[in-house]
């Protein structure tokens, strides 16, 4: 979280509505651990990571579609869910990431 | 579930919490962020904190100060049982999900856990610490050098460290908040400022503490640590000779075999707790 303050800092002085993705459950080997964090502004600027680079392109999709229906999401990501292999994740593993709008 | 009301019922108090978490992970406290990731009242948060991880300063720069918990995950009861569940998970410095049964209902919960930054502290402006500033910023940790030698702590030779101090290494340690996410080294090789330095260490749960110097210096420096007083279950935490054996001889080698027994500490001891 620390190092990604400043940039969600920014960002909300900036005005712009800010998405906040954390990683809630690892299987197998993944490349971040449970809490590692991205942020995702409004207009699709990134801080942080969640995979590693693997999931953070769809990661992002999602993140907009929170920010614009305000409706937290739970995702899965890893070689388990159909989808999720098209955006899968080198290591083999699956990460489950919850994706909310920062406005608590 | 309709996310509007949700925002109304919970009320000011809520559009709060992240400016509270901010600040005190800024403030390197240790606390805990309790997410409701399913069901009824997704999205909740409850701040948990430990005030007692934070030194006077901090305590005296935080606003709210007292309220250990800050918003509310919808229920007392459910607050009541995560936040203990939140002090548990701080003790144990591990974000954990848990399943949470409460009046018949189970909750599915992150408690997030935000550790203190993690600090590199080096009792020394010598050449080694040069490079090791370098390794230690590329890891995420903060860099403090200290030396009273004003040739040593310029800030030509220290522009790139977070910190340096120019006072007493014993001084300057007593003012700071040595926890569990500090790794802490002696570097002088001078008995005089590494000494002192060391007690002051030693009576902190710093996570690393390793001392620069030859097996001999080592072993006249545990005669000077025992002569004041400290005990061999404590003097065996040092790491000395200091640093994995790489071989190394130059300054930047030796820092590297600094950093990595550093990394080791850091995830042997993760590992373990996990």
């Amino acid at each position: 979280m620390q190092e990604i303050l400043a940039d969600i800092g920014h960002w909300q002085e900036a005005g712009k509505r800010v998405a906040l993705a954390t990683v809630v459950q690892v299987y197998g080997s993944a490349p971040r651990p449970l809490g590692a964090k991205l942020a995702v502004s409004e207009d699709g600027a990134m801080v942080g990571s969640v995979s590693g680079g693997c999931v953070e392109s769809a990661v992002i999709q999602e993140a907009l579609d929170v920010l614009s229906t305000g409706i937290p999401r739970l995702i899965a990501y890893g070689i388990a869910d159909e989808t999720a292999w098209e955006v899968g994740l080198a290591c083999g593993g699956t990460i489950e990431v919850f994706i909310e709008t920062l406005d608590w | 579930m309709n996310q509007a009301n949700q925002r109304s019922e919970s009320g000011e108090s809520q559009s709060k919490i992240f400016n509270t978490v901010a600040q005190a992970i800024r403030q390197d406290e240790l606390c805990a962020v309790v997410t409701v990731l399913g069901g009824p009242g997704v999205g909740r948060k409850l701040f948990v904190r430990r005030a007692r991880t934070m030194t006077a300063p901090q305590r005296q720069a935080t606003d709210d100060s007292g309220s250990a918990v800050v918003g509310s995950l919808g229920a007392s009861a459910l607050d009541q049982a995560a936040s203990a569940r939140a002090e548990a998970a701080m003790q144990a410095r591990q974000t954990t999900r848990i399943a949470l049964p409460i009046e018949g209902q189970e909750w599915d919960l992150l408690i997030d856990v935000h550790l203190p930054q993690e600090v590199l502290v080096m009792v020394g402006a010598v050449h080694i610490a040069i490079p090791l500033v370098n390794f230690a910023k590329e890891l995420g940790l903060r860099t403090v050098v200290i030396d009273a030698r004003s040739v040593f702590a310029t800030p030509e030779r220290f522009g790139h460290a977070d910190a340096l101090i120019q006072r007493w290494p014993e001084d300057a340690l007593q003012e700071m908040n040595l926890n569990e996410s500090t790794y802490f080294v002696t570097l002088t090789h001078d008995e005089k400022l590494d000494t002192p330095a060391l007690i002051c260490a030693l009576g902190h749960p710093v996570r690393y503490i390793g001392a620069l110097g030859s097996r001999r210096t080592h072993a006249k420096r545990v005669t000077a640590l025992r002569a004041a007083g400290i005990s061999d279950e404590k003097i065996a935490r040092i790491h000395a000779p200091i640093g994995l054996d790489l071989g190394g001889r130059s300054p930047a080698e030796i820092a590297v075999a600094i950093i990595a027994e550093i990394v080791q500490a850091r995830n042997w001891s993760e590992e373990a707790r996990a």
